[in-house]
């Protein structure tokens, strides 16, 4: 009997958390979403579909040089700022770049409402700062700045 | 028979590849090309070049055991007429698409743990931020300064890659209270022993101060930083090497997120060259897993540590202006 507990607690410890398999679950859906929008608007890009804002015969030409001079050069925004140009071929392909980069703000939501749920105050409060400080990055306070 | 015929090709051809990236003459004659294919190559030929050196580099990278970003910047630098700062950048990209396509595999076999990922996780993404930051700063008073620090900073992996000797289950006899208090330890099966492996941290404040310096180094060159976080790991904080490999890989979906946000917004990602590095290193990931199988890992691991030796002293004489290496 002794046994046979002591092997169903083995079992136990050696499976994934619910947490761990919730987020698994979440990464993989937004994984191959994000691979699949990157293809497609890709593809719109590079077919003309929508037309570009920075021509992609310029492009070439300049990519040798710093982020500061290209920005200035093709009047590209920084920041957030492509947003606003997601009728132009060339910034819709930011649509499945900022999915990607989004991804685990997402999943550590998931994370926070699980760890609450189990009074888990040590890791609801690093989930959270992670949170914080994933959230300041994609922000743009921090690295939208001049150049 | 035809399984030694597939192992001999598919190591002849990968080995042939990082022959080839490992020749001077070879840089030579790339960056030759790349000067010359700026000016006078159709703007369709780069994206093209990169998605297939990328699919190789994808297969080389998971077959030498590191990560996609710690190959693709030192080489890409030096092989590609790109800034830095958009290698930097997409290199960062690459890391993350690829660390957060294999996490949900690690995750679910209980190799990657969530518990261990986490606070590690905050301390390294958190100076990673700060990394960048510096990184970009550096960059734009002068760029060869990021590209001598870049050089040192691989071949200082190379030797790191080259000496340690990681430990497959370190014996870890006591736990410290932080570690504890974190209650990080787990289980996983061990397929090739056929056992289950227990195992618990020790040294673990000493081991999140080392992820200052992981953070920092991760988002300054865009590296990713599974080559730091597994010797910290394992060595240090006694983690058992599959624990350590798998968490490190899915820890890079963390600490490279908040580092690649801030050469997003920077500018630093420009699609023609992003999407073809990212979906070509994603795709050649996962035909390295199928080779993995049938290769011999350990004769690519040295190749690609002696790519990374010159990679780094071809980034420092690139910094320094020497012209040694072409």
């Amino acid at each position: 009997m002794e046994l046979f507990i002591m092997d169903t607690q083995n079992k136990e410890n050696l499976k994934a958390s619910r947490e761990q398999i919730i987020y698994a679950n979440i990464l993989v859906i937004g994984v191959w979403a994000g691979i699949f929008i990157l293809v497609t608007t890709y593809a719109i890009y590079l077919t003309g579909i929508l037309p570009s804002h920075v021509k992609l015969s310029l492009i070439p030409t300049i990519w040798g040089k710093g982020v500061g001079e290209y920005l200035e050069i093709t009047h590209s925004p920084h920041g957030w700022g492509w947003v606003s140009l997601l009728t132009k071929g060339d910034f819709l392909n930011y649509i499945g770049l900022a999915l990607l980069a989004l991804m685990t703000i997402f999943c550590y939501l998931v994370l926070v409402r699980g760890y609450i749920r189990q009074k888990n105050w040590i890791f609801t409060v690093i989930a959270l700062l992670e949170i914080v400080v994933l959230s300041v990055a994609a922000s743009g306070l921090l690295g939208s700045g001049g150049h | 028979m035809l399984n030694y015929r597939v192992r001999s090709a598919g190591c002849g051809i990968l080995s042939l590849f990082v022959f080839i990236l490992s020749s001077p003459l070879a840089v030579s004659a790339a960056e030759q090309a790349a000067t010359a294919g700026a000016a006078g190559k159709p703007w369709w030929f780069w994206p093209i070049v990169l998605f297939f050196f990328c699919l190789v580099l994808g297969i080389v990278a998971v077959l030498a055991g590191v990560g996609g970003g710690v190959l693709y910047v030192p080489l890409v630098s030096g092989f590609f007429p790109f800034h830095i700062d958009f290698v930097r950048g997409v290199g960062l990209m690459v890391a993350l698409a690829g660390a957060l396509a294999a996490g949900p595999g690690l995750l679910r076999r209980n190799l990657a743990n969530l518990r261990l990922a986490l606070p590690v996780a905050l301390i390294a993404s958190s100076f990673s931020i700060l990394g960048a930051m510096l990184g970009l700063y550096l960059s734009a008073l002068n760029p060869d300064i990021i590209q001598i620090c870049l050089g040192v900073t691989i071949v200082g992996i190379a030797i790191l890659l080259l000496a340690s000797k990681n430990t497959e289950k370190p014996v870890v006899n006591k736990q410290d209270a932080i570690g504890l208090a974190l209650g990080l330890g787990g289980a996983y099966w061990d397929g090739g022993a056929r056992e289950s492996v227990e195992w618990k941290t020790h040294r673990t404040l000493l081991g999140l101060f080392m992820f200052i310096l992981v953070g920092l180094l991760a988002g300054m060159f865009g590296l990713g930083a599974g080559w730091a976080n597994v010797p910290v790991l394992n060595l240090l904080m006694g983690v058992p090497l599959k624990v350590s490999v798998a968490t490190s890989k899915f820890l890079l979906s963390i600490t490279d997120t908040s580092a690649a946000w801030i050469y997003m917004n920077r500018g630093c990602v420009i699609p023609l060259i992003g999407v073809p590095s990212i979906v070509g290193l994603m795709l050649g990931s996962l035909i390295g897993v199928k080779i993995l199988a049938v290769a011999k890992p350990k004769m690519i691991r040295y190749m690609v540590i002696i790519v990374l030796f010159f990679a780094g002293l071809k980034a420092i004489d690139k910094g320094l202006g020497l012209g040694f290496l072409g």
